[in-house]
């Protein structure tokens, strides 16, 4: 229907306007705010760091036999008796600190990102069927949305692992359980209004399958709130893993993420070694800080009215 | 207005009881605390004694009704840690959270709204631009690590603050306070701070909006015409007016710094009833974990119930009967 009406100003626009691939003119726009290209960078420098660790990190930091006591509580740029220079010191165990972030940064990331994506299909899940279905099944659906909602993040937290006790898998599950709701709203919200539309009714015209048409149909024009939320989640995530695992109740020892290393330095803080914990930290917080100005400058491009 | 009590009362105890169930099967599902309690080398017989007088010998159902009925008695389960009533010993510690989340949220309404009048007033200043960038940085960085570099800026480099516990605490009706002595006063101030930052952000950022609102309307216009002095302009018609969200989102979030209080008080040292959960599960001491939770849960049901009653009293336009 859109098509047949736009063709015949189809050619015109082509002789005025150069085709671009849509990729370029999106990272073209992302492009203009310099703080969101800072952001991205960061990121992408981040990830790098994280999938190569073991390529690009002076040390391995699990394997116990490279370590030495003896170089322990090294300060920044210190050299130890190897001849190695700590550029950001090393830890109590004689630990370089750099390569220890560099895979914590691996676990951090991994359990943010899989857990938020994880609970982005199952909220993604629930916010379809319930705007779909309507009714009885939507106000139950959301009833549970809004009690969840009504505890704060950490509690939630807080009470799943004080049941399931330590470790990734428990972590994970807890980080799904408190994101997905936050999926499922918006997913809803913008599928109630999607519904509506014609397109929606020529599918169900055809007797499409209701699978078909929430997958196929529903789903891709729902999409694009999601990916905003998508990045704030996975931030959020990253600093609700950080805190329960510096508490001592996210992940085990045998995972050290950052809020592990920072937890393991903290013991040094009051003595004066403030590396073991505080670059750490600013890891953690580069990868917050970048994520979300990767996170606002896409909601600044999907909401053209947030435009000043 | 009688029949929206009772059906939000019958709501919040539904939710407790669920919350109830769930905390209880899933606790006592983990761990064996005869394990932690008595000696490794102890023989069987022992085994099953000290079992049976805990009443972990019994089918799980049935130590959960028991368990439910004793809870209504007001009995929690004896912390297998100390060896007094759990809800005593969450009650010993509930003072001090109370006293830090009070001062967090006074902190917060303190320093939050006039920021936040500042950057609705002035729009577009570097000042203005400074705070709403500032309150950016507040809701985006994990509160532990910003307590931790408090510690190492106060404490630490700068020695001007302690950073471990609550310091001198006088008994008032029974109870330990911090903030009546000027050293558990000086000891209140960063965990406070530390906890008071994400809200801090978040009321800069509504009495912003708040103000953006306001401003343009006919009576604030009217008022400065009139040759209003600005102050008054501000504290009578503007405040009053965005005062009703504040007071609400306030109320709402008080829960909320209840629970992040657990983090605050880990680093802080702060004796409080997070600190206490934190080592209760490290130590699998799950009548206090238990406690804890129906402690908070109760809390939240209770602060969600006012928030929602206070909004109908303060806003006639919210409909009673269907305000969800």
């Amino acid at each position: 229907m859109t098509e047949a009406t736009e063709a015949p100003t189809l050619p015109a626009r082509a002789t005025t306007k150069r085709e671009t691939s849509p990729v370029i003119e999106f990272l073209t726009e992302y492009a203009k705010r310099p703080l969101a290209l800072i952001g991205a960078v960061l990121f992408v420098t981040i990830a790098l760091l994280a999938i190569f660790a073991p390529v690009i990190v002076p040390q391995n930091p699990y394997d116990l036999a490279s370590l030495s006591i003896l170089d322990s509580k090294l300060e920044p740029g210190a050299q130890s008796f190897g001849g190695m220079t700590h550029w950001l010191g090393t830890d109590g165990l004689g630990r370089d600190v750099f390569s220890a972030i560099a895979y914590g940064l691996r676990i951090s990331l991994t359990v943010g990102a899989t857990s938020s994506l994880i609970a982005l299909a199952i909220g993604t899940l629930v916010g379809l069927i319930a705007a779909y279905a309507g009714g009885r099944v939507d106000s139950a659906l959301m009833r549970l949305v809004d009690l969840q909602m009504s505890f704060p993040a950490i509690l939630i937290a807080l009470i799943l692992l004080a049941v399931l006790g330590r470790g990734v898998d428990k972590t994970m599950i807890a980080l799904v359980a408190v994101q997905w709701a936050y999926y499922a709203r918006t997913v809803r919200a913008s599928a109630l209004v999607e519904r509506e539309r014609e397109y929606i009714e020529a599918a169900r015209s055809l007797r499409l399958s209701h699978w078909r048409i929430l997958m196929r149909h529903l789903l891709p024009n729902c999409a694009a709130p999601l990916i905003v939320v998508v990045t704030v989640q996975i931030a959020h995530a990253i600093t609700l893993e950080a805190t329960l695992s510096f508490l001592g109740v996210g992940l085990p020892e045998t995972e050290p993420s950052l809020g592990l290393l920072i937890a393991n330095g903290y013991q040094y803080l009051l003595s004066g070694a403030y590396w073991i914990s505080i670059f750490p930290g600013i890891a953690l917080l580069i990868v917050i800080v970048s994520i979300n100005l990767v996170g606002d400058r896409l909601r600044e491009m999907l909401n053209p009215e947030e435009r000043r | 207005m009688t029949a929206f009590i009772i059906q939000r009362s019958l709501q919040g105890v539904g939710v407790i009881l669920i919350m109830s169930l769930i905390v209880f099967m899933g606790v006592f599902q983990i761990g064996d605390p005869v394990e932690i309690l008595i000696n490794p080398d102890a023989d069987q017989a022992t085994r099953e004694a000290v079992a049976r007088s805990l009443g972990l010998d019994k089918p799980v159902w049935t130590q959960y009704f028991i368990f439910l009925k004793n809870a209504l008695q007001g009995d929690l389960g004896t912390s297998f840690a100390f060896n007094i009533p759990a809800i005593e010993l969450i009650m010993q510690r509930l003072p001090a959270t109370l006293e830090l989340a009070v001062a967090a949220t006074l902190l917060a309404i303190v320093i939050g709204i006039p920021l936040g009048l500042v950057a609705g007033m002035r729009e577009g200043t570097p000042l203005a631009n400074g705070i709403m960038a500032g309150s950016i940085l507040g809701f985006s960085l994990p509160s532990f690590w910003v307590g931790l570099i408090l510690i190492l800026t106060f404490g630490v480099w700068l020695g001007w603050l302690p950073v471990f516990g609550r310091g001198d605490t006088v008994t008032l009706l029974g109870v330990e306070w911090s903030f009546l002595t000027l050293d558990g006063l000086s000891h209140l101030i960063l965990p406070a701070l530390n906890l008071a930052l994400f809200k801090i952000a978040l009321l800069i950022r509504l009495t912003r909006a708040g103000v953006r609102e306001v401003m343009p309307q006919d009576y604030v216009r009217f008022a400065r015409a009139m040759g209003v002095p600005r102050h008054r302009v501000l504290t009578i018609h503007v405040l009053k007016n965005i005062l009703i969200p504040l007071v609400t989102v306030i109320g709402i979030e008080f829960g909320s710094v209840i629970a992040f209080a657990v983090v605050t008080e880990s680093i802080f040292n702060w004796p409080g009833m997070g600190k206490l959960i934190i080592e209760s599960i490290g130590r699998l001491d799950r009548p206090v974990i238990v406690a804890y939770l129906m402690v908070i849960v109760t809390m939240f049901v209770i602060i969600n119930l006012i928030v929602d009653l206070l909004y109908a009293a303060l806003d006639p336009r919210v409909r009673l009967g269907e305000a969800r």
